[in-house]
């Protein structure tokens, strides 16, 4: 699945870290409902899950890797590969998408360079992709660069919002 | 205390059930097969292929059948229109992904997804879009996985999960990108991995080891228990042209639910072996030579014949109650020393099922030996059989040094699947047959005692051992008539004289229990 | 208020009042405004009590079902001995719902307070708030909130000095639309994939971690204390329609009106006044087509099923569609009904859980006709194959996303037939799909 294995992983839960996730154990009465707030850490430190995060949380929580992979590819938002340096997320469902979204995704991938959804900047820069219903609606078009929710953006605000990301 | 019984009416049929039994269940106690996929009565329910969807009478919409139980006067239709229009659906959801490649895949033939479309699938397909592609993966030592062909019922990750607990299989993805998954760090190699086979109900998993061997309607399967410990699982035997292909586990509650262990499943190929003793054969000089069943058994009925001396017996595991009653007969009065061969090999439980594993002891007939008093210590046998004036080796693989020192004993009488040219001593040979090409009962380690039905024609001119023992018996005393058949050969000895084959059916029953357990 | 505009005189601002003061946010912003008071009072309250008070306002589930609060409360098992939990639902995913974001941005203590009241009336200590993994501003808010209330008191192995304890504990999900439905998110809550339950069991016999649980919106759970600060004899005179839609509702309006955003009603005001007077009506030169007014999940209205319709449960029921989640989308007449029908079909597909056959196979096979179709290779026949379809993914899966997947389809082809029509016969010019 991955061809990121053979890296040599060097643990995400030390110090600080692993005191968050301890800090988690007395909040639920398993070790399996850490596994959400785990990967998260993981992510919020690595940028993306590898295997080898994968085998560490699976010894962590008392899991197999097998059923990690199984729950992180039902969500959307765990990466399973690397993405670029900033990661955009664009709602293009239907209330969206009658005020334009598809465009603004077009324009998102016209100037970070991406070409297509999925696909890496050249540069390392940028990942785009395009999200089903981001919740706010009313603000089209939202999206996610990294953790930042922007709400309003238009095929004009783009270049504009990017040089806001090195 | 007896359960509560409820009366519910499914297509008609009324029936009794107890309370908490699900609709699947009563249906199948009222005939009626509701068909399904995820369902399986070994594995927790999870009620998502949605082909067991029942109309119930009064309730507004269709229930799953594998997880609703049954209530007090229910009228439950698995025939409504209602019904079978949303099983054609469910069916016509299931193929639309799915390859028609049943020409080249294993399954055909005994796939649960041929048979329902066949019953009540549409005739033509409604789908022009592009079908999914997912590439065939290697999931373990016999096992590949066809995604294209999967209907994700997760019967598989349920088994690893739940019964195994060795939770190795995923569901992977969402929608229809959906697919089994495995951790690349890990393989499907757990001692009974290979029941997932079994449990998908089509072709996506599948075995190596029977890749492409056989079309599912030219084999014959025979009801049979497995040999490889004393466990004692029921097995299918499934023969092509009488080649044995496959071993399967056959359902039977009390010893091994619906699964084998991997071990049993391989453990087949002797039973094809081309180097038979297919003829009596008795010695001439410094020669042994094949002969008719007259001579040989006149040899024999000689040889064991009105003496003092002490006898040996040596058995293998795999030898049925009737074969080690009979020919420990012939010792008659004689002073006999019996013994077992006992390979010992690692243990290797289930997981999930108590009292279900791959056992160490591999003798399948242990305790058939120990009840028939044949079963004592293997080393002191050998000892004695050096300096025994008449050995009988029954079907037993021996080391060199065993052979050497019984080859040194005066006389010695062989019954033989396949030849030991170290038993230079050997004065008669009897061809015998094998567990698999004659009917035998097995008893496994918790006492049951189990029926193994012929599965192949035997060889040449093999007899099974009880007869050749039986019948040199009576030639060898007045007034004595050999059993005709191995269910009087079985019932003649003591610890079974109040079995029957009626009794014993195909799931067996426990030696001492009362009868009317042995009908559940 | 109509968040990000000011109130308009047909809203009653209740929950919204708040919206876009930040100052709120805190807790000593919290307390000034009137915070925290319905909880000591809660505290002082056995559950039946608070159950009670719930019951007779009228509050119905504000995520989408709209099922009696008080009743659901009352279900849960009294003298078991077992720990109980409360889920808050903060996974709002609903396309054309944007609602509790901003009671979660705006009024976090709201929740806050809501959630340790319907912990006590459940006879929970632990309450969990599920909260999308999209709402990054949100759980940040949120969580901040949270650790203020502990420092403070209100929450804490003894809640404001009462002697009981109270945890609340906010759980980020990870995208995965399905955990909206309740059993989808106890399971991922539980660090499992967000697949819905069979029920029964119902989770106020085995939920969360297999122990008793009450799962409520963040919109139920906010307007708890202002009926315990107020009574539920005003809670339930709120009410412009039937008796039994009490209360105020949040509707989040998006798509073609002049002023997008949450607005605060009465249940029971006109639709049309919402969407013509609150949102300023449609933009200069356009004419409304569709109103689809509870979440994308619910079936699609014209504008003469919108011109009467009552906007509460009964009212929009009794027009052929849901008041559901209170998220409304409304289309003008620019929009292509079947390119927008294959786009909510395929966002279905994206978020089924290929569980149940059904939905797995039925959702994308349901968008790549709708795909076809929009790229000019639809054929007669695709209708009424689309149609039979839909029967098929109705009624028949664990959940309703198979359903939700067929409702929109269904009711676009009933009421907007000609427009997939001039796709069939080539009147209208094929589409490019997607980005």
């Amino acid at each position: 699945m991955s061809s990121h294995s053979a890296e040599v992983h060097a643990p995400v839960f030390v110090g600080a870290t692993l005191a968050k996730l301890e800090a988690l154990y007395p909040k639920y009465p398993t070790r399996m409902a850490l596994l959400l707030p785990a990967l998260w850490m993981v992510q919020e430190e690595r940028g993306w899950v590898s295997d080898g995060a994968i085998h560490e949380v699976a010894e962590k929580l008392e899991l197999t890797p097998a059923y990690i992979r199984g729950v992180i590819t039902f969500y959307t938002m765990y990466h399973t590969h690397p993405v670029g340096r900033h990661f955009i997320q664009v709602c293009t469902t239907s209330p969206c998408n009658i005020c334009g979204a598809e465009a603004v995704a077009r324009a998102l991938l016209e100037h970070t360079g991406c070409g297509e959804l999925g696909a890496t900047s050249p540069d390392g820069r940028f990942t785009v992709m395009e999200v089903e219903c981001l919740g706010a609606c009313g603000f089209t078009t939202p999206m996610l660069i990294d953790d930042d929710f922007i709400e309003g953006v238009t095929v004009e605000s783009v270049p504009a919002l990017l040089a806001r990301y090195p | 205390m007896a359960p509560e019984l409820l009366t519910v009416t499914i297509d008609g049929v009324p029936v009794q059930v107890a309370k908490g039994t699900a609709m699947i269940e009563a249906a199948k106690m009222a005939g009626i097969v509701v068909p399904h996929y995820c369902y399986h009565p070994s594995l927790p329910s999870p009620a998502v292929c949605r082909m067991c969807l029942v109309q119930v009478e009064k309730m507004p919409k269709l229930v799953p059948a594998c997880v609703t139980p049954v209530a007090d006067g229910q009228v439950i239709h698995v025939h409504s229109p209602e019904a079978i229009k949303a099983r054609e659906g469910v069916l016509e959801f299931l193929l639309i992904n799915h390859p028609l490649d049943c020409p080249i895949c294993d399954q055909a033939g005994e796939c649960e997804l041929q048979d329902f479309v066949f019953q009540g699938g549409r005739a033509n397909s409604r789908y022009t879009e592009p079908k999914r592609y997912n590439p065939v993966e290697d999931f373990g030592p016999d096992i590949l996985y066809v995604a294209n062909r999967c209907i994700l019922c997760t019967r598989c990750v349920r088994f690893m999960e739940s019964v195994a607990e060795e939770p190795v299989l995923n569901v992977s993805e969402r929608g229809d990108r959906a697919f089994i998954g495995i951790d690349e760090s890990q393989r499907l190699d757990h001692p009974w991995a290979g029941n997932v086979v079994d449990l998908c109900p089509v072709g996506s998993l599948i075995s190596k080891d029977f890749l492409h061997k056989a079309r599912a309607w030219d084999l014959d399967g025979t009801p049979s228990v497995c040999t490889g410990c004393t466990q004692g699982c029921n097995i299918t035997v499934d023969t092509r042209d009488d080649v044995v292909v496959r071993l399967r586990p056959r359902p039977n509650l009390d010893v091994n639910r619906h699964f084998i262990c991997d071990t049993g499943r391989a453990d087949y190929r002797w039973m094809n072996r081309g180097d038979r003793v297919e003829a009596p054969l008795v010695r001439d000089g410094d020669k042994l030579r094949a002969t008719d069943w007259d001579n040989a058994l006149q040899r024999l009925a000689v040889l064991v014949g009105a003496s003092d001396d002490p006898v040996v017996l040596l058995s293998g595991g795999r030898n049925s109650c009737e074969s080690l009653g009979w020919v420990a007969k012939l010792a008659g009065d004689r002073p006999l020393t019996a013994a077992m061969r006992v390979p010992i090999g690692e243990t290797a439980p289930i997981g999930a099922i108590p009292d279900l594993a791959l056992r160490a002891e591999r003798a399948a007939n242990l305790e058939g030996a120990r009840l028939l008093g044949l079963a004592g210590d293997w080393n002191a046998a050998i000892a004695e059989a050096g300096r025994a004036s008449l050995v009988i080796v029954l079907d037993v693989e021996l080391s060199d040094e065993e052979a050497a020192t019984i080859a040194g004993a005066p006389q010695l009488v062989h019954f033989a699947t396949v030849a030991d040219p170290r038993l230079t001593n050997a004065v008669v040979v009897a061809a015998v047959t094998s567990i698999v090409e004659s009917q035998g009962v097995l008893v496994n380690r918790d006492r049951r005692a189990q029926r193994v039905l012929p599965a192949r024609p035997a060889p040449g001119m093999a007899r099974p051992a009880w007869w050749v023992a039986a019948e040199a018996w009576a030639q060898a005393g007045d007034g004595r008539s050999a059993p005709a058949t191995a269910d009087e050969a079985l019932r003649s000895l003591a610890p079974f004289a109040s079995l029957s084959n009626a009794e014993l059916g195909l799931t067996g029953r426990v030696l001492g229990a009362p009868v009317a357990e042995a009908v559940s | 208020m109509g968040y990000p505009h000011p109130i308009h005189p047909k809203e009653t601002p209740v929950l919204s009042t708040h919206f876009g003061d930040a100052g709120a946010r805190t807790f000593d912003g919290w307390t000034s405004r009137g915070g925290y008071v319905a909880l000591k009072k809660a505290l002082t309250m056995t559950p039946e009590q608070i159950v009670d008070e719930v019951k007779a306002s009228g509050l119905r589930g504000r995520g989408g079902a709209g099922f009696p609060t008080g009743l659901k409360w009352s279900f849960m098992p009294k003298e078991d001995g077992k720990v109980h939990y409360l889920c808050c639902n903060a996974d709002e995913s609903e396309p054309g719902t944007f609602k509790d974001r901003e009671i979660i941005r705006w009024t976090p203590h709201a929740l806050i307070e809501g959630c340790a009241i319907g912990a006590l009336a459940i006879r929970a200590e632990v309450a969990y708030i599920y909260i999308r993994g999209e709402y990054t501003e949100p759980c940040t808010i949120l969580q901040r909130a949270v650790d203020e209330a502990y420092a403070a008191g209100a929450l804490g192995a003894n809640a404001f000095g009462s002697g009981k304890r109270l945890e609340v504990i906010v759980h980020r999900g990870a995208g995965a639309y399905i955990c909206g439905e309740e059993t989808a998110l106890m399971n991922s809550l539980e660090g499992r994939r967000g697949n819905p339950r069979i029920k029964p069991p119902f989770p106020a016999v085995a939920g969360l971690f297999g122990l008793p649980t009450t799962i409520n919106n963040v919109e139920t759970l906010a307007a708890v204390p202002h009926i315990l600060n107020r009574g539920a004899a005003w809670y339930a005179g709120l009410m412009l329609g039937n008796p039994k839609s009490t209360g105020t509702k949040l509707i989040s309006v998006c798509g073609h009106v002049q002023r997008p955003g949450t607005y605060e009603i009465t249940l029971g005001l006109p639709m049309k006044e919402l969407i013509f007077d609150a949102c300023g009506g449609m933009l200069p030169g356009r004419t409304l087509k569709a109103v689809i007014p509870g979440g994308s999940s619910v079936p699609i209205m014209t504008p003469e099923e919108v011109e009467t319709c009552v906007t509460d449960y009964e009212g929009i029921a009794a027009a052929g569609s849901l008041l559901g989640s209170g998220g409304m989308i409304v289309m003008d007449d620019t929009t292509d009904m079947v390119y927008q029908i294959m786009r909510l079909a395929r966002f279905y597909a994206h978020e089924s859980c290929a569980q149940c056959t059904n939905c797995r196979e039925g959702t994308g096979w349901t968008t790549r006709i709708l795909e076809r179709i929009v790229r000019g290779e639809g054929k007669p026949s695709d209708l009424d194959l689309l149609m039979d379809l839909a029967e098929n993914m109705t009624g028949k899966t664990i959940c309703v996303l198979s359903d939700s997947c067929a409702t929109p389809v269904v009711s676009g082809i009933q009421k907007f037939r000609s427009e997939f029509e001039a796709y069939l016969s080539g009147a209208r010019a094929p589409v490019l799909v997607g980005v």
